[in-house]
């Protein structure tokens, strides 16, 4: 009988993706509520010693598919491979992160299963021992809970929803589980990945975010939001109105057509807040809205609200967060 | 080269959602329906792809007449026929019943490539493509910003994050398409006119060759049970009309402070 939490990790280069942590964290407490143990699948090349440091955070088992030709991410591999684990390690609820790859790989794994799943969710509880899912629609206009007619549940969790597992000293058992898929029937191959954003970081897991749009009027007037960035640790993002007059690159778009992001602070300048915007940041625990409109509709959505020109707000304000964390 | 593109209507983004006093829906009328915006980037690029090379180009979708409306939209872009899935027994199919009915319809066309938008903008989930790629057994490449077309292959860019992936399959495929594709082009008059005349052709349970029992209701595997008001925001504190240092100096005390953020 299916019991237990299986928590896909999402490595990237022997890295774990921030959300893997907040998983195992969420992971544990929807284990705990169901019954049966916390585990983990770890997919890719030479993870195995990866894979056995998710023991520390909580993890009973990991499930780990190790192979050459998973060194880079394929739908048809990966999805293959987590299938494999879900059959072996037999859990009541998969938890993955709804980030790029999460969204690729998540619908397809659950195709394999035969099952449905909530993309996407910002809420989880145990009712009745299922899961109910609760999640953004209507480009977060309103929410719908959701339950599952069949087995696994399977979930994925908007990024930076909960807190990271913390270090419990335990350690896990690895098991290898085979792909189920040979490397010549992968039909579509990641050739290369091309990387722009070195060192930033990354917009749907940040912990601060600093946006700029329409009124920040120029490209290089991005760099006053970059040095603020700098400052408080932020990632800079941008209004689609920014992306669109070329001041900033695609990759910084926040919005419907551009990233979600949730982050526990967002800071919005010259930014009026259309709905298309609001649908990508609405989540954030904290919002800041600087706008010389004193009508812009952030300022509805705003915890805390500045009117007046953002290029004399930004400046003073650098300078204020530098002293306050000198301190 | 034969594209399909499967299309969704969903409520225009800037449309005001409320949610039916038994939480189980929202309502429906006085919404502007639309074509799901990534969706027109799918229907732009299967046209650029027959005025590149030839072929035919066929838009399906699944719903109650009321859809109809955005396929016409899709003719008069340019896309040369239309494929409406409707039966009673549609009704209320999860993203994975949806995907059974739009595999059907795929079987019988045979496309060599099928495009649909990265994720519809009602429900956000882009689950629908992912479903339909497996049970077609075929690749899949999601949230494509660049599409290349060369002998019996694709290559797409997609954006991950911090950067992209060049990723190339095999056809026939299920690609999504990202914005950044192209710039989707307006419905012309002469177009307009010329999509009253085009062909749509009904699919309904029967055509299928699907049980009554594996669509609708019935057939889902993920239920809705609530829908949900966004939770009140207390009112925020907007700071106007006085010395900016001053204001700043408010904000930045608050978030240390009150928001404990900083």
């Amino acid at each position: 009988m299916a019991s237990g939490v299986l928590v896909f990790a999402e490595q990237r280069e022997g890295k774990f993706r921030k959300v893997a942590y907040e998983l195992l964290n969420i992971g544990k407490q929807i284990a705990d509520k169901l019954g049966g143990p916390l585990s983990a699948v770890v997919v890719g090349k030479g993870v195995k010693d990866l894979a056995g440091s998710l023991g520390k955070l909580g993890a009973q088992k990991v499930y780990v598919v190790d192979s050459d030709f998973l060194a880079l991410y394929s739908t048809e591999g990966y999805a293959s491979a987590v299938a494999s684990a879900v059959k072996q390690a037999d859990p009541a609820v998969v938890l993955t992160g709804n980030t790029a790859m999460g969204k690729d790989l998540t619908p397809r794994v659950s195709a394999k299963l035969g099952v449905g799943m909530a993309t996407d969710c910002t809420a989880l509880e145990v009712a009745n021992g299922k899961l109910v899912a609760t999640r953004p629609v209507y480009s977060g206009k309103c929410y719908i809970k959701v339950e599952f007619a069949g087995s696994p549940q399977i979930v994925s969790v908007r990024p930076n929803t909960y807190p990271v597992a913390q270090e419990t000293g335990g350690s896990a058992e690895v098991v290898n589980v085979d792909a189920g898929i040979s490397a010549d029937a992968v039909k579509a191959k990641v050739k290369e990945v091309v990387k722009t954003g070195e060192g930033k970081i990354e917009l749907t897991e940040a912990e601060r975010i600093v946006s700029g749009g329409r009124g920040i009027k120029d490209k290089a007037n991005f760099k006053i939001l970059f040095d603020l960035a700098d400052v408080i640790k932020a990632a800079v993002g941008a209004s689609r109105a920014a992306v669109d007059s070329g001041y900033a690159v695609p990759d910084m778009q926040v919005g419907q057509t551009g990233k979600v992001v949730n982050p526990s602070l967002y800071m919005a300048f010259g930014i009026s807040g259309a709905i298309q915007h609001l649908a990508g940041m609405r989540t954030s625990k904290v919002i800041v809205a600087v706008n010389k409109d004193p009508e812009a509709p952030i300022f509805q959505k705003a915890d805390y609200g500045i009117v007046d020109d953002l290029f004399k707000v930004v400046p003073i304000m650098t300078e204020e967060f530098k002293k306050l964390l000198s301190e | 080269m034969k594209v399909l593109v499967c299309m969704k209507q969903t409520p225009d983004t800037e449309a005001t959602i409320k949610i039916t006093s038994d939480g189980k829906g929202i309502e429906e009328q006085n919404i502007k329906w639309i074509m799901s915006p990534y969706d027109e980037f799918a229907v732009e690029e299967a046209i650029r792809i027959k005025e590149k090379q030839g072929g035919e180009t066929v838009v399906v979708t699944v719903g109650t007449d009321r859809v109809v409306e955005s396929m016409r939209t899709a003719l008069a872009m340019g896309m040369d026929r239309g494929v409406h899935c409707s039966d009673p027994a549609f009704q209320g199919s999860d993203a994975l019943a949806t995907a059974k009915i739009l595999a059907s319809v795929i079987k019988a066309e045979k496309p060599d490539l099928v495009l649909c938008g990265r994720q519809a903008i009602d429900f956000d989930q882009a689950q629908v493509p992912s479903y339909l790629a497996e049970l077609l057994g075929w690749p899949q490449v999601y949230a494509v910003a660049k599409l290349e077309l060369q002998q019996g292959k694709a290559v797409c860019n997609r954006r991950i994050e911090g950067g992209e992936e060049i990723v190339e399959t095999s056809l026939p495929a299920v690609i999504t398409c990202d914005k950044g594709l192209n710039e989707p082009r307006y419905a012309s008059l002469p177009g307009i006119m010329k999509a009253k005349k085009k062909e749509i052709k009904k699919w309904a349970l029967a055509q299928t060759g699907l049980g009554a029992n594996e669509v609708g209701a019935q057939g889902a595997k993920v239920k809705v049970v609530q829908y949900l008001p966004l939770p009140e925001r207390p009112p925020g504190k907007v700071f106007k009309e006085m010395d900016t240092a001053e204001m700043v100096k408010q904000v930045v005390k608050l978030l240390r402070e009150e928001a404990k953020v900083i």
